[in-house]
């Protein structure tokens, strides 16, 4: 990677263009006076070279799946097959309005339902609706779903949600925008959902409870079947946090732990690129009771094997986004799933869970392993065993942000770091299935040498990474004077 | 094993990484499941297809679905997309990296998001951008809970009768849950009602508005009068764009509104059956410590080269968690990038020549329609830029069906009982002579 310190607005020349249109036939366009732009804006004038050579050398600045091993903890970042982009690329399916006639978007609306039925067997669940864009999103939806239900049998009085200390940040934060009160329920020594703290949060102003299982440290549930009991026994209701489904693949299903709610992040578990931070998609899946109030729109099958699109339901949460959802990234989770079939999908969880747990014996001897137990698809480490603090003056010795800079050194991107927020040090490893033991143990490797460094010169550390296009940032500066825009810049 | 691509590991491979491990099979590794919650069932899959297998699939569907001339808008627009864009968005080291964290090795991704902030910022006119969301839609009810976190004591926020139905029902969706009083400017002529929005002020307790720049009826909007109404009382003005008009129209800044919000969708991105599309949202500099969504900031790194970094993330969801304003944590920054090179390709003389090439068209099948005799005018002489609507004089269901066999997607019904028309550059003048000629076919 190389260092290339260029805006597109700094290629500007007034005069060129990066376009080519056809001629116009008609008047010239005419606005009121009054309802026209006043200056116009300012916003580069290149030409077409400058703006691929630009980009292409952005680019390589970035680091991607496709550069390298991305074991990002929560994010599941597997390796995103071509074939799904070939078929996201397909022209017809491009250029489909959302809004056309049911009866000419026969094929679009097929790929909705042939992708719900293989979602609703993977997970358990019954049916799904794919307006929300991400997991976040997918979170709220479901939410409000739970709220709907709650709603159209006159309990009014539930409105609190149960969410795990150990919880992804947006579950509480999701749970706030649907006007949900959060209630935590503890982990326990073990990084568990403690089962006797939840007992007495229990009652008739409990909407559900949000759990993610395998949880935020990797850790799977145990006493799942017993929380799910006491939970419907009060009358609420569960919601998955999809964001860990990887390690179920072939092995496990929500809808049978007793979950009546579930978003998946197709951009996880289901191989479609991040993007750098988006598109995703969030489908939500539901029991069947729960399909008076699942979002409008969405795909139903007639009886004469058509598809149609039902636009109302009067006991329905609402609309959570523009269309029926974000339809080139669920054409390629569809992709990904014909490719995985029933065979293949059988080994997908067992060869993630088999990659982190692997990772975690090779290291736990390097790094600090709170809970030394078996994992699912991953693991987390509260910092370094030896951080080097002897050979400091002021005793600080490497912190987990540290190692993290570390290790884009040896050409891997790093960890998430500082969460779970159980742990000061957190260091959260997901591998997924799609890396080989070479790759692994090369990232064991690195991971080993890091921590020799520690040891005997934190320094090294502190002051990574060497070999990036850039040095660390200065982050305090940028929210204090913050230049949000290039016209800020001068 | 080594039979499925996507998975490397031999039996020796497996074996060796069990022994690591200390445990004799895969299954011992879901030991911490209960037995019960094992599934022993078979999945209700296909068996696994080949890649080529794949492709006829999708080929086979794809063939399913009509190839149509798109003459409607109404929240996605049919306009043209420059080769550079799916070339350029296809490099993996955009299109396969996380959203970036690790500054120091996503600087591409934070430059060209610091990029589309500033775009968004030269069309909207406003001081600061964010990163992107969603859509559209859900960029509208994201800003009806930052303008109620900017006016901390006021309740209500007012939409008018005039936005699209899909940003009203997301909106109002997202007010039921969230527990915000939803009051309605009404139309008077296809336009938002001064009075109607001065009646509502005067009941008190307004936090925001939110009104298009071009409406539901393509109308563009005079919005003389309305920053100082809702300003006096103590709310703010959101409006929702299309961006590719704010090449021509005037902006949400120009009219001194302080939040403005859409769907970058008109900028390069295809129409793709509705998705994923990007929502911006920029807001004026009071408001930014209000605003949802990452944001990209400019600073040196500690050698003091210039680089970039998300910043001022104290306001998001991972620090403040059911505190935060939204629960926000992605964006959309690959169609970010669609947005970026777009208005980077098409430069302030494009992006007009866009404009001139749709107005152009849709004033010429607007008034060629008339000529049939088969609709009447619903605004008369209310300006419009690429898109309007018509009373149809005819059969609506004949009108849809005649088009859609003759390969037009057009004559969109609204609720209102009339027929919308889009015109984007994309459509020749050929292509609207013989829509107008089909249309004839009928009287």
């Amino acid at each position: 990677m190389r260092y290339y310190d260029k805006l597109i607005f700094e290629l500007s020349k007034p005069g060129r263009t990066g376009y080519s249109l056809p001629a116009s036939k008609y008047p010239e366009l005419q606005i009121p006076a009054g309802l026209s732009r006043e200056t116009p804006a300012d916003l580069p004038q290149v030409s077409e070279v400058d703006v691929v050579r630009h980009y292409t050398n952005l680019s390589q600045m970035n680091f991607g799946v496709d550069t390298g091993f991305y074991p990002l903890g929560s994010c599941t970042m597997k390796y995103n097959p071509k074939i799904n982009e070939e078929v996201a690329a397909m022209s017809g399916f491009n250029a489909l309005h959302p809004l056309q006639p049911e009866s000419s978007v026969q094929g679009a609306l097929e790929v909705y339902y042939e992708t719900e039925k293989a979602l609703a067997t993977i997970t358990g669940l019954d049916r799904f609706t794919f307006q929300p864009c991400a997991g976040a999103h997918g979170e709220l939806t479901g939410l409000m779903i739970m709220r709907q239900y709650h709603i159209s049998r006159g309990d009014l009085k539930r409105t609190k949600v149960i969410v795990p200390d150990s919880a992804h940040g947006t579950n509480p934060a999701s749970a706030a925008v649907c006007g949900l009160e959060v209630i935590v329920v503890k982990s326990k020594e073990n990084g568990l959902v403690d089962v006797e703290d939840l007992k007495p949060l229990l009652n008739d102003e409990i909407a559900g409870i949000m759990m993610t299982n395998p949880n935020t440290l990797g850790l799977f549930e145990r006493e799942i079947g017993e929380i799910a009991a006491l939970v419907h026994e009060c009358g609420a209701l569960l919601y998955y946090d999809g964001a860990n489904t990887n390690p179920l693949l072939g092995r496990v299903r929500p809808g049978d732990m007793g979950f009546d709610i579930m978003h998946l992040n197709l951009h996880k578990t289901f191989s479609t690129p991040h993007g750098g931070g988006g598109p995703g998609s969030g489908p939500v899946g539901i029991k069947e009771k729960l399909l008076p109030h699942i979002p409008v729109p969405y795909v139903a099958k007639n009886e004469d094997g058509s598809f149609s699109i039902v636009k109302n339901s009067a006991e329905s949460a609402g609309t959570v986004s523009g269309f029926l959802g974000n339809f080139g990234v669920i054409l390629r989770a569809l992709t990904y799933i014909l490719m995985l079939g029933k065979q293949n999908i059988l080994m997908a969880g067992p060869l993630a869970t088999l990659s982190a747990n692997y990772i975690k014996e090779s290291l736990k001897d390097c790094y600090k392993l709170p809970i030394d137990t078996v994992c699912k698809h991953e693991f987390v480490f509260d910092g370094l065993i030896n951080d080097g603090a002897d050979k400091t003056e002021d005793g600080h010795g490497a912190t987990t942000l540290d190692v993290a800079k570390r290790i884009l050194d040896y050409g891997f991107h790093a960890p998430t770091i500082y969460f779970p927020l159980l742990f000061h040090q957190a260091l959260m490893i997901e591998p997924t299935e799609t890396e080989s033991k070479e790759t692994l143990d090369d990232f064991i490797d690195a991971m080993r040498k890091i921590a020799a460094e520690a040891a005997e010169d934190p320094a090294l550390l502190k002051s990574a990474p060497h070999n990036a296009p850039i040095k660390r940032p200065d982050d305090t500066t940028a929210a204090r004077q913050p230049i949000l825009k290039y016209k800020d810049c001068k | 094993m080594g039979t499925f691509s996507y998975f490397p590991h031999t039996e020796e491979d497996i074996r060796q990484m069990l022994d690591r491990i200390g445990v004799s099979s895969l299954e011992d590794l879901y030991s911490d499941v209960p037995p019960e919650f094992l599934f022993k069932g078979e999945y209700d899959l296909r068996d696994a297809m080949s890649e080529q297998e794949v492709r006829d699939f999708f080929a086979a569907l794809d063939a399913k679905d009509s190839r149509l001339k798109v003459f409607v808008g109404a929240g996605a627009y049919d306009h043209y997309t420059p080769s550079v864009i799916p070339y350029i968005t296809s490099r993996s080291e955009f299109l396969t990296a996380y959203t970036p964290y690790q500054a120091e090795i996503s600087q591409g991704t934070l430059r060209y998001i610091f990029e589309y902030q500033s775009i968004i910022c030269e069309l909207t006119g406003m001081d600061i951008s964010n990163a992107s969301m969603y859509d559209g839609p859900t960029a509208a009810a994201e800003a009806m809970k930052m303008a109620l976190a900017c006016t901390k004591k006021k309740k209500r926020i007012l939409l008018s009768r005039t936005l699209l139905p899909n940003v009203i029902s997301v909106v109002r969706t997202y007010a039921k849950f969230h527990g915000v009083e939803l009051g309605y400017i009404e139309a008077e002529n296809g336009q938002t009602g001064l009075a109607s929005l001065q009646e509502q002020l005067a009941a008190g307790d307004v936090a925001g508005i939110i009104v298009p720049g071009i409406n539901r009826y393509g109308i563009i909007e005079d919005y003389n009068g309305f920053a100082e109404a809702v300003h006096t009382e103590g709310g703010i003005v959101i409006e929702y764009c299309d961006p590719s008009s704010l090449a021509v129209i005037k902006t949400p800044g120009e009219w001194g509104f302080d939040v403005a919000i859409g769907d970058g969708q008109s900028l390069g991105i295809p129409v793709c059956y509705g998705g994923p599309y990007v929502g911006f949202m920029a807001c004026r500099k009071d408001y930014v410590r209000k605003m949802p969504g990452r944001i990209v900031g400019q600073t040196t790194d500690a050698d003091g080269k210039r680089c970039f970094v998300l910043t001022l993330q104290a306001r998001e969801q991972h620090i403040r968690r059911e505190k935060a304003t939204s629960n926000i944590c992605s964006n959309q920054s690959l169609m970010a990038l669609y947005v970026t090179i777009y208005a980077s390709l098409m430069g302030p003389q494009g992006l007009r020549d866009v404009n001139n090439l749709s107005y152009g068209g849709a004033h010429y099948l607007h008034d060629r329609l008339l000529e049939t005799g088969l609709f009447e005018d619903v605004f008369p002489g209310m300006p419009y830029l690429k898109e309007f609507v018509l009373k149809p004089l005819l059969d609506v269901e004949k009108l849809q069906k005649t088009l859609l066999d003759a390969g037009f997607f057009a004559a969109l019904s609204t609720e209102e009982g009339y027929v919308s028309f889009c015109v984007t550059e994309k459509r020749t003048k050929e292509e609207i002579d013989a829509l107008v000629e089909t249309v004839k076919s009928l009287r």
